[in-house]
């Protein structure tokens, strides 16, 4: 996809600012730019490599071994599916299956073609008492059934219309 | 604010706890006063437990009954499958699944003519009188490490101090000399909760040693066991247990500097945390001159960014440095170089929030619980197939039984029992024959399996082995760093294997393979990751060879080693 270039902001000159003097601050500046762009751009990671005096390799390093980073801009609806071994006994794959088939997403791909929607899986969301379980942007959904799938996707797009 | 001091703390207590009183003594709840709680925890959180505590706020004002009822947010109650949960005093009743709707009949019904609402209550309370020792989850356990959740406001650092928190620090800074920190938890026989179960009072005693600049301690809140929740509820339902002994040991080891190193995913939990830095730092209890004394101890959050292997130490300590989270060789341990090369003490959240208690009550009195090996406490998320998941403390030497059937209520749809698993990625599967082993670090190392952090994930008989052990496989093939070969390649060989055994192909050599495999990467690997990772194969293969059988192409009775 082509690469995006976003505005460096001064929410993100403060971030360098706070974090600048400490020691070990790469992670965290990271997790400040992710958390105003929903991603790592580009043109930001190379912003960071020289304000930081660092090479853009260091940063790249860092933001691909983690799997909180994520280099591609985000979709309007994020659903993650947890897969943590609570999840995974209660039906996990099978909402995974069913989501990505109700969103026509092939099983080895995350996005909609329109980039509208990601169905990606993470590992446990903390709330394994509620197994199985999902959460669409900020929102978790729980005790969940295949046949609830429909529905919740239903309301989504009702949402987003009216 | 005004800071507190060693001379005012006493004072400020008593103010304080006379604030809760009722809700601590709820039999002096009288002429209709009730102590409302309603579970504000991941789980509840996000199922509405906070549009419930507004409305519940709103009504009950509506009424004109806020002279009378008192309203305030808890951690975890334990049974999380049930929530959203609010508990009333002093009927002690749960009300569970509560939906924002509800509320109004509650607040009628309950709380204006003082019939209590049955059909909404937990199962088990419908048709008593309701009282806390008739919940089945509760049955069996002790609350050391939970002893606030439930019952405190976690972002309150006053309703803390009202429950004797700051008290061990108080008696530490008083006159406790480290030497004398480190003999009571020598007495007191704690081990680390975050796996590997290495006596407390030896790291600190080794890092107190160690010579350097600068000494950190950091509080390990990775969790990164999917399917495990202990950790992150004890963050989010009582953070000031963790600050506190933190602060305890830095004065015992003469560190300044501490980290919470938290996972990015429990946002609840780093904003609970925050909130608890900035009132401990605005009353004294952080920053310089701790409680006027002459200790002073700085405190902050760093967060992981999604690695498994971070929660390792040495891997850890390469993430606040801002690198990858790959491990490093051991020895040197992080006691003597650590951080920066700096003496470092690593400890879980759960180890942490049993220190504070030990101070209180003596060495004496935490090993008179637990077995002759494991003192103590520990606490499980229990999870999987059981009929009420939930996060429960129970003494060591608990069964695996009576936590599966008289905590967790046996089995969900009257399915048989199969096995448990503890020990995350790196434990293993416990057959049902052996439900009856008492629980400690030692009988689970010995049944192949390991304490971990504290998942407990209990399976039936609609449970395949062969799958579950590779559903762990594939985690650690996703999460090994990559930096050692054994681990690396060896955990991608064992997926190939078992994927040849899911889809009934598997070969007549592939279970002598399994095991030269698991043998190469236990002796080869650099961390605990890779060491580890056979586990769930071996024990699985040990347990049920008879699963593996059935998905060999041409059957063959298998020799397990
Ligand atoms: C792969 C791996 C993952 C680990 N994950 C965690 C974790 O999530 N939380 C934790 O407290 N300890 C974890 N540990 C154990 C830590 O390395 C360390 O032993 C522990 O934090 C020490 O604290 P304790 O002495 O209080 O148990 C992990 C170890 C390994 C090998
Ligand atoms: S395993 Fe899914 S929330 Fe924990």
């Amino acid at each position: 996809m082509e690469t995006l270039h976003e505005e460096i902001t001064d929410e993100i000159r403060a971030i360098l600012d706070k974090w600048k003097p400490k020691e070990g601050n790469l992670i965290m500046i990271l997790h400040g730019v992710q958390q105003r762009y929903g991603y790592v751009p580009w043109n930001i990671s190379k912003f960071l490599a020289s304000e930081l005096s660092v090479p853009l390799a260091r940063i790249f390093e860092v933001v691909t071994f983690y799997n909180f980073f994520n280099l591609e801009a985000p979709a309007d609806y994020k659903i993650s599916v947890c897969t943590g071994t609570a999840c995974h006994l209660k039906g996990a794959p099978v909402l995974i299956q069913g989501l990505k088939k109700q969103l026509k997403i092939s099983p080895k791909a995350q996005y909609t073609e329109d980039r509208k929607f990601k169905v990606e899986e993470v590992r446990c969301v903390g709330c394994c008492g509620l197994a199985p379980a999902m959460v669409i942007n900020e929102e978790v959904y729980g005790r969940l059934k295949p046949e609830d799938i429909e529905p919740t996707l239903e309301t989504i797009k009702i949402e987003e219309t009216s | 604010m005004e800071k507190l001091t060693l001379k005012t703390t006493q004072r400020y207590r008593e103010q304080q706890r006379a604030v809760i009183e009722k809700r601590l003594k709820p039999d002096q709840l009288t002429g209709g006063q009730m102590e409302v709680m309603v579970c504000r925890s991941t789980g509840c959180e996000s199922i509405e437990a906070k549009r419930i505590l507004e409305r519940l706020k709103k009504v009950v004002n509506s009424k004109g009954l806020d002279d009378k009822i008192h309203i305030t947010q808890t951690g975890c109650f334990g049974f999380c499958e049930k929530g959203p949960i609010v508990k009333v005093l002093p009927e002690n009743v749960y009300y569970v699944m509560v939906k924002p709707d509800d509320i109004e009949e509650i607040v009628e019904k309950h709380f204006v003519e003082g019939n209590i609402v049955d059909s909404m209550l937990m199962e088990e309370q419908q048709g008593k009188t309701g009282r806390r020792e008739e919940i089945s989850l509760f049955k069996k356990q002790m609350r050391i490490v939970l002893r606030n959740n439930g019952r405190i406001d976690p972002e309150s650092v006053n309703e803390y101090i009202a429950v004797d928190g700051y008290t061990a620090l108080e008696k530490v800074l008083n006159g406790m000399t480290p030497e004398e920190v480190i003999a009571t938890l020598k007495l007191a026989g704690l081990r680390g909760r975050g796996g590997a179960g290495f006596p407390i009072w030896q790291k600190w005693t080794n890092a107190r040693k160690a010579i350097g600049e600068n000494k950190f301690i950091i509080c390990n809140g990775d969790e990164g066991d999917p399917g495990a929740f202990m950790d992150s509820s004890v963050l989010e339902g009582d953070p000031h247990s963790v600050i506190e002994a933190m602060a305890i040991a830095a004065y015992t080891i003469g560190a300044s500097k501490g980290y919470f190193y938290v996972r990015a995913e429990y946002g609840l939990a780093i904003r609970r945390i925050q909130v608890a830095i900035d009132q401990a730092y605005a009353l004294g209890l952080l920053g310089k001159n701790v409680l006027g004394s002459d200790f002073s101890f700085d405190l902050e959050i760093r967060l992981g960014a999604g690695a498994f292997v971070c929660g390792e130490e040495t891997a850890l300590i390469a993430s606040i440095e801002g690198e990858r989270g790959t491990p490093r060789p051991r020895p040197p341990y992080p006691s003597i170089s650590g951080l920066f090369g700096m003496p470092t003490v690593i400890n879980n959240v759960e180890t942490l929030a049993n220190i504070a208690p030990i101070i209180n009550n003596g060495g004496e009195w935490f090993a008179s619980i637990g077995t002759e090996t494991s003192k103590g406490t520990k606490v499980f998320a229990l999870t999987g197939k059981v009929n009420v998941s939930g996060l429960i403390e129970v003494p060591m030497g608990t069964t695996i039984r009576e936590i599966v059937f008289d905590i967790g209520g046996g089995i969900a749809g009257g399915k048989k029992v199969k096995a448990v698993q503890t020990g995350g990625p790196s434990g293993g599967i416990i057959p049902e024959k052996y439900f009856d082993t008492p629980i400690d670090y030692e009988s689970l190392n010995s049944l192949g399996s390991m304490m971990g952090s504290g998942g407990m994930i209990v399976m039936d008989e609609d449970d395949s082995m062969v799958d579950i052990a590779k559903f762990y496989i594939q985690f650690s093939v996703d999460e090994s760093c990559g930096k050692c070969a054994p681990c690396r390649i060896g955990n991608y060989q064992i997926l190939q294997i078992l994927e040849r055994f899911g889809k009934k192909r598997g070969k007549e050599d592939d279970l002598e393979k399994l095991h030269d495999i698991a043998f190469a990467m236990k002796k080869g690997s650099l961390c605990g990751l890779g060491q580890t990772s056979p586990n769930p194969v071996i024990s699985t293969l040990k347990y049920f060879p008879e699963e593996y059988n059935e998905k060999i192409r041409k059957p063959k009775i298998v020799q397990t080693k």
